[in-house]
């Protein structure tokens, strides 16, 4: 039963998000065939998708954020030209117009956008804290204002994604689409429509590939807007233009770099600066529709051949000629069978989810098994649950925050109706949901996330769910759950012998059983 | 990457069972009188914020001489461009705003925000401790820690009705509003935090089981003390935007009431950028985000009031005007002061701009000083409340006469 139970574990932890709380039966099952367990969520890859009543899609999430974003412009301006040249003492019109403008400001809406209720309202939170009742009485309490379209969306995509995650029987697939997110990455702090497009560029860009082809996933990434907005490509012109000779801009070679260096072929991946120049050349031109529609239907991916580079562009190596969107999906095609982009993609495949110095005889098979099966993402996720290395590889690497957060969400049963909690987590702990400081995504090492003040931010928001939910559960249970009766005599003991509920489910949420995966 | 400030709200304990903690390196302090002549007859009712960034902001990161042809190779890979992605905002042909601060970049547009650059307290050496004590103490010297020039400023304004709104027991009040003057605080309330019992038995579980979960959370716990126990402590770790929009949402309020205070100091922590500070993004890059949001908070909480504002945002000194060798900079000399609000003479850099040279750099290393923050000061207090220029000579900045008041500044 021990090492069963030790194998149950693995296939939770490892590959899943955690074993589930009430009558989940997870951990049974996982015990009684944990591959088995663990491969019967890739048979369905329909259930990869995210399909929720009321998530729209990006040309339509689209269209919305460019009109508001123009009724914002259309507002400024007007208050702006209201405004008297020169207002003298008195009361001006000035103030109130700003304030206006500071409501519809998109300045600031992606930092503003959870943190805003949480921490607005210390004082509506009956007998909260006396120093913040003392303070606020006499303060004038305004009114919580409305979400706009883009938090309203941001939050949507958030609450499905989540509550996806906790809902799903292992959490296999949902933790590959996590790492395919994670390794495509945009960030929604870019601006108004990187946060709108946020949960779409996953549902459509990623979701549907993860069982799939990575070749496929690499061309939905980069012609998606969000990916195109992210990274500046739809600024980006052929200098030989049209469009570059009329204008005075040129190439822009974010997006080309971050493909070759972090989609596909990795650092050192056998690129030059050349390669990333002549790369942005071929994909000048591929942009989105903007609110006009002067390109195509508002938010939809369009090739500009106004903005295209003429001419061929050697890659790699190789002269591609084609014109058109043609010469980049070549490429494109092209470096994702490329020998760097398999070993790359195995390394960190492995690193996620054996360890972050995975044994090198795995990534040279799944690399491999990239290679054969032509980027077949099914075939790499098997290979990894056939290995040995998965299955004995002791489970050291910390969960990251969104993998604890959701993994206590299971073990709780608490199926969220409300994302801010887990969004306001996720900031504390840093990791934001869909927001990276930068296009190489959330670091996946224990050095990253088994930090000293990580820690202790830890403990105290698994203090803060303790106090919430630990009445009516019995922490004991819970640890036979979480831990697929393999946890330690101390952290039995530490869980039995705690003052309480509450601490008992802390110190459970704490344990090492719990933590690391 | 934000503190804990603001999370989980619906896992608010009562306060019974958790001790109510302030944390989150941002705190704010403020008068606790009205000035007289508010609500005086001619409707200005003027208003200063003084924000202190504590650990010395790299000025040159800040608002970069970006037409400075030494710039770029000094501040090499951290430098921030005028051009390509992730620009720069320009400010005027010489001088560029960090990306991460478009509302300041707004306000200056505006007119409402303004740059002095190359400014440097009188200090001339490089200990934050003592450079935090010359800024906040107004002598010439550190050392000098009984009280605060804000604070003796205050002792020169006719004193009126008491401020009634937002009184609340304070965090500990910033040197440079420490004095005879009585002050009120308040500080933004994070979450109750984990029991002592409940970290120390998870200790010893670690103890047992696994060393490296116990050692992060030991040094979590003893980094997180010292912050709470000195204020001069920048918070390690997470950054604080979302702090510091809170405590400045928080005083903006209490600032915009009738019967609320008037002149308040607010100090930010963490901004000792010796690694990795980042160009456009990174670490800097997303304190200064929030330190724009900040500015922002107030613009909106003071609502009508913003009209007769001036904040000021100030640091005990600058950094190296080279980068070193971890993508960072080390403690420097010059910097710059923000100016931001209604009342504000802005749209302008002022600078009396001693170049990058290598001969024009102090000591070899750091942007020197050409104008003394003093002066700032000075102009702001002389003409947002009428301060006597004795008096901020001789009592406010001692021994100060030869710092004349910078003119203008206050429109």
């Amino acid at each position: 039963m021990a090492r069963d139970s030790q194998a149950a574990l693995v296939a939770l932890n490892r590959f899943g998000f955690g074993a589930r709380g009430g009558a989940s039966g997870d951990v049974l099952n996982a015990a009684s065939d944990p591959r088995g367990f663990v491969k019967a969520e890739l048979g369905r890859p329909n259930r990869v998708l995210l399909e929720v009543p009321g998530l729209q899609s990006t040309p339509a999430l689209g269209k919305a954020v460019f009109d508001y974003q123009f009724e914002i412009q259309q507002a400024r301006d007007a208050a702006k030209s209201a405004a008297p040249p020169a207002a003298g003492e008195g009361a001006s019109p000035r103030p109130e117009a700003k304030g206006q403008r500071r409501n519809l400001s998109l300045n600031g809406i992606a930092m503003e956008m959870a943190p805003k209720e949480p921490q607005a309202k210390p004082a509506e939170n009956p007998g909260a804290m006396a120093p913040a009742e003392a303070m606020q009485p006499n303060a004038p309490k305004p009114a919580p204002q409305p979400l706009n379209i883009i938090q309203k969306t941001f939050r949507a995509e958030a609450l499905a994604r989540l509550q996806r995650a906790v809902i799903v029987d292992g959490g296999f697939a949902e933790r590959l689409v996590v790492f395919w997110s994670n390794h495509f990455c945009i960030s929604a702090n870019k601006g108004g429509p990187a946060r709108m497009w946020a949960g779409s560029f996953e549902r459509e860009a990623i979701r549907p590939h993860v069982l799939g082809r990575f070749a496929d996933m690499l061309k939905a990434v980069e012609q998606h807007p969000a990916m195109l907005f992210f990274l500046d490509n739809q600024q980006s012109l052929g200098p030989d233009s049209r469009a570059g000779k009329n204008r005075n801009r040129g190439l822009n070679e974010n997006l080309a770099r971050e493909i070759l260096e972090l989609h596909t072929l990795g650092v050192g991946g056998g690129y030059s600066q050349d390669d990333v120049t002549s790369l942005a050349n071929v994909i000048t031109g591929w942009t989105y529709a903007g609110r006009l529609g002067q390109l195509g239907a508002p938010g939809t991916f369009v090739f500009n051949a106004n903005a295209h580079q003429p001419g061929a562009q050697r890659v790699m190596g190789k002269v591609y000629d084609a014109e058109g969107v043609a010469q980049g999906e070549a490429v494109l095609a092209d470096i994702a069978r490329h020998p760097s982009t398999a070993k790359f993609i195995a390394g960190k495949f492995a690193r996620h989810f054996v360890s972050d110095d995975p044994p090198q005889a795995l990534v040279a098979r799944l690399a491999d098994v990239f290679t054969k099966t032509d980027g077949d993402l099914k075939a790499l996720a098997l290979a990894l649950v056939d290995s040995d290395e998965a299955w004995s590889a002791p489970l050291t690497k910390i969960r990251s925050p969104y993998e604890f957060l959701v993994a206590a969400g299971r073990l709780l049963a608490q199926i969220p109706n409300n994302p801010n909690l887990y969004l306001a987590g996720l900031r504390a702990l840093g990791q934001p949901l869909w927001s990276p400081a930068g296009p190489n995504g959330f670091p996946d090492t224990n050095a990253a996330w088994l930090a000293p003040e990580g820690m202790k931010l830890r403990l105290d928001i698994s203090t803060q769910i303790a106090s919430r939910l630990a009445e009516g559960v019995d922490p004991r249970d819970l640890l036979e759950l979480a831990a697929a009766n393999t946890a330690s005599v101390e952290t039995r003991r530490t869980v039995e012998r705690a003052e309480s509920r509450q601490q008992a489910l802390a110190l459970l949420l704490m344990s090492p059983e719990f933590q690391r995966r | 990457m934000e503190t804990t400030m603001g999370c989980c709200e619906d896992l608010r304990s009562s306060p019974t069972t958790r001790r109510a903690v302030l944390r989150g390196g941002a705190s704010f302090a403020a008068w606790a009188y009205l000035p007289k002549f508010a609500r005086a007859a001619d409707g200005r009712d003027p208003r200063l914020v003084l924000v202190i960034l504590r650990g010395a902001l790299d000025g040159l990161a800040t608002v970069a001489p970006t037409g400075d042809p030494d710039y770029a190779g000094l501040h090499g890979a951290i430098a921030l461009s005028s051009s390509g992605p992730n620009a720069a905002l320009p400010l005027d042909n010489f001088f560029s705003l960090h990306p991460a601060m478009p509302e300041f970049s707004r306000m200056y547009r505006e007119k409402k925000a303004a740059v002095i650059h190359a400014v440097a307290t009188p200090y001339r050496d490089r200990s934050h401790f003592d450079g935090q004590d010359v800024l906040e103490s107004g002598f010439a010297g550190p050392g000098r820690v009984q009280s605060g020039w804000l604070n003796r400023a205050l002792e020169g304004l006719p004193k009126g009705e008491r401020v009634t709104s937002g009184i609340a027991v304070g965090p500990i009040t910033p040197l440079v509003l420490r004095g005879a003057a009585p002050t009120v605080g308040w500080a933004p309330l994070a979450l109750p935090q984990a029991s002592e019992d409940t970290a120390m038995r998870l200790l010893d579980l670690y103890s047992h089981r696994d060393a490296a979960l116990g050692s992060a959370l030991k040094q979590g716990l003893a980094l997180d003390k010292a912050a709470q126990g000195d204020d001069m402590k920048p918070k390690p770790g997470t950054g604080g935007a979302a702090a510091m929009r809170l405590a400045a949402r928080g005083a903006g309020r209490l600032m915009a009431a009738d019967n609320g205070p008037r002149i308040g100091a607010l100090a930010f922590d963490g901004w000792d950028t010796h690694a990795n500070e980042g160009g456009p993004v990174g670490r800097l890059a997303q304190l200064l985000g929030g330190l724009d949001g900040a500015l922002a908070e107030f613009e909106t909480a003071l609502g009508p009031r913003w009209r007769d504002t001036v904040i000021v945002v100030a640091t005990e000194f600058g950094r190296t005007a080279r980068i070193n060798g971890t993508q960072g900079t080390d403690h420097g000399t010059a910097t710059v002061a923000l100016l931001a609000g209604g009342a504000v003479n802005g749209g302008r850099v002022i600078a009396d701009w001693p170049g990058l040279k290598p001969a024009s750099l102090h000591q070899g290393r750091d942007l020197a000083p050409t104008t003394d923050l003093r002066a700032v000061m000075k102009g702001v207090l002389r003409d947002q409340f009428g301060l006597a220029e004795k008096l901020l000579a001789d009592s406010v900045f001692p021994e100060s006469a030869k710092v004349k008041p910078m003119q203008g500044l206050v429109s």
